[in-house]
């Protein structure tokens, strides 16, 4: 184990996360874990890490951190600026540093969370299997917690894998400010009538009470069906649920919420959490509602989507192929409109 | 809907609801009652013990059951049969008998601020807070809130008290309290606004033992009065708040 840098400042809500500890919600311990998972895992791609490495989840605004050891660093996720000693470095990217090199994180421009992978991952202690930082109750991640100005973190020791060059830039997601959420009415759809009209039709906003547990939205007030009791039986609350609290203002729960006694009319599919996660304060977002189905087909089409990305990601970069500009006989050609398109399809059209 | 009632309170059959597409949730009553209950805990016992391919978790509540899959490898047409063959076997399931804890708790003084309010708020006095509270035997429905935080049932009518009109930014792990018709631990020090009637020394959850929780979802739990020196006898090398 190496340190691997020094936090000079930690920027808004720095956490270090991991895929989430899983197994646990029957004990009340929540996932956890990376919000926008395909960004951190393409993040952990780039830097030759297993999808499993923890990488660092920034909020709003990145660290600045003193690197301690030569490594492969790469940033994904909200579109922030990113510097090397005052240089511009490129996001979605692989990038090397070495021991003295400052790394700045800046002000989200578009998104709301970015992902700071290093090669061989970061090393916390594993907590009930997992390092991902449940600030709730102050287990894993770093000590606990957010990260602080003067915290020393430390790299895994496992052997650093091939990193990548890049995602092409059609291939980097964008995050508007008005995004549709794909959502399966229930469980509790059956308390609410008209209200399922309101929802599914309506634009809302994105309140400033957003974070790890659910993001609180304003709209038009979502009514149950009269006479059906306002709360339920208190009941585990899953990532994606859309609860209606008595105001009638929806929130949507995300991976550090366990137990609640509100009513949800609807769930956010999977594949579409990590639109939640990028989505800030004042954008608009509607729902649209999917069957079961569907949202299985979105499911499998975004996990084969990533194993084409990570296929693509395990070739050697460009510059030490045998013979410059040689494309590997099973490479994706990431320059061919075609593929290009066609990727592009699978990630926005799914 | 068959005719056929399995319980006075649970429903006929098991009624699936969707909760998104990783989660299906699966209701044997709208109560809160120990028959219903021991449902929920047959069934989990079931699902576990079967190892559905495709289940990753299955979270007991109340009086409902969350399975957790794979949309990868299953889905809810899969599930349901397979739940409701096995709902069918609930009611002749042996699961094994509930683990009943002892929790010891220091009642009043500085570890229970509210006692005196509860007794009050009562009529009653602190000394049949006490026995009151440790009295029974309590069924743990359902853990969660906080890691290895319990809902349990069975509190005496006599002991209701509202919460707080202002919660407090922190309450002690271990603390002790009662909302309403509601009585728990606080296993972790967390903002809450529980009336505080005692401390316990125990650690309910220690994420570096093997077994992190102290308690689960379908066993009972006892509290056991001691004094403030038995307490700090406890305590030491235990509990830190």
């Amino acid at each position: 184990m190496t340190d691997i840098f020094n936090v000079l400042s930690p920027g808004a809500y720095t956490t270090v996360q991991d895929l989430g500890r899983f197994g646990w919600q029957r004990f009340g311990v929540p996932p956890s874990g990376m919000l926008d998972d395909f960004a951190g895992r393409i993040a952990n791609m780039l830097v030759g890490n297993p999808d499993t490495a923890a990488l660092l989840e920034l909020t709003f605004s990145g660290p600045a951190l003193k690197i301690l050891a030569p490594a492969t660093i790469a940033l994904t996720g909200a579109d922030m600026p990113f510097s090397i000693n005052g240089a511009p470095a490129a996001g979605w990217c692989a990038v090397p540093v070495q021991p003295g090199d400052t790394v700045t994180v800046g002000m989200a421009k578009s998104g709301c969370r970015g992902y700071l992978a290093v090669s061989q991952g970061i090393d916390v202690p594993l907590v009930m299997g997992s390092r991902s930082c449940y600030v709730g109750a102050a287990i894993g991640g770093f000590k606990g917690r957010p990260l602080q100005a003067g915290d020393c973190l430390r790299r895994g020791s496992g052997e650093a894998g091939h990193p990548a060059r890049r995602v092409p830039a059609a291939l980097v997601p964008a995050y508007p400010s008005e995004i549709t959420l794909r959502a399966i009415p229930g469980p509790q759809d059956d308390f609410f009538d008209h209200g399922l009209d309101v929802f599914f039709n309506a634009w809302f906003t994105v309140s400033p009470q957003a974070d790890r547990m659910g993001c609180r939205l304003q709209g038009p007030v979502i009514s149950q069906v009269e006479g059906m009791p306002q709360s339920i039986i208190s009941e585990p609350s899953l990532p994606g649920g859309v609860q209606i609290p008595q105001d009638g203002q929806p929130i949507i729960l995300l991976s550090e919420q366990t137990v609640g006694g509100y009513t949800k009319i609807a769930t956010v599919i999977s594949s579409d959490i990590w639109r939640v996660a990028q989505a800030l304060p004042g954008d608009r977002i509607r729902f649209e509602r999917i069957g079961i189905a569907a949202a299985h087909t979105l499911y499998h089409r975004q996990a084969s989507l990533l194993e084409r990305i990570r296929r693509e990601m395990k070739l050697p970069e460009a510059g030490q192929r045998s013979g410059r500009d040689a494309p590997h006989p099973a490479a994706v050609d990431w320059d061919s409109p075609e593929v290009v398109d066609k990727l592009i399809h699978c990630l926005y059209q799914t | 809907m068959g005719a056929v009632v399995v319980n006075r309170q649970g429903f006929d059959r098991p009624k699936f609801r969707l909760a998104g597409d990783r989660g299906l949730l699966v209701e044997f009553g709208d109560a809160i009652a120990p028959e219903i209950n021991q449902t929920v805990r047959a069934m989990t016992f079931a699902l576990e013990t079967a190892a559905v391919p495709g289940v990753r978790e299955v979270i007991p509540t109340y009086r409902s059951v969350v399975v957790v899959y794979d949309p990868l490898t299953t889905n809810p047409s899969l599930l349901e049969p397979r739940i409701l063959s096995l709902y069918g076997g609930t009611a002749r399931i042996e699961t094994p008998p509930p683990k009943e804890s002892v929790i010891p708790v220091c009642y009043g003084g500085e570890y229970g601020p509210d006692i005196a309010f509860v007794a009050e708020h009562n009529h009653i006095g602190i000394d049949d807070v006490i026995r009151l509270h440790s009295e029974p035997c309590y069924p743990i429905y359902m853990l969660g809130f906080s890691p290895g935080f319990p809902f349990l049932g069975g509190l005496s009518e006599k002991l209701h008290t509202p919460r707080l009109t202002s919660p407090r930014t922190r309450v002690p792990a271990g603390s002790v309290g009662i909302a309403n018709n509601q009585t728990g631990i606080y296993p972790i020090a967390s903002p809450g606004g529980w009336q505080l009637i005692g401390r316990s020394p125990v650690r309910l959850f220690d994420p570096e033992r093997p077994n992190p929780f102290l308690l689960s979802a379908g066993d009972t739990l006892r509290f056991e009065p001691i004094t403030p020196d038995e307490y700090r006898r406890l305590a030491v090398g235990g509990q830190d708040d």
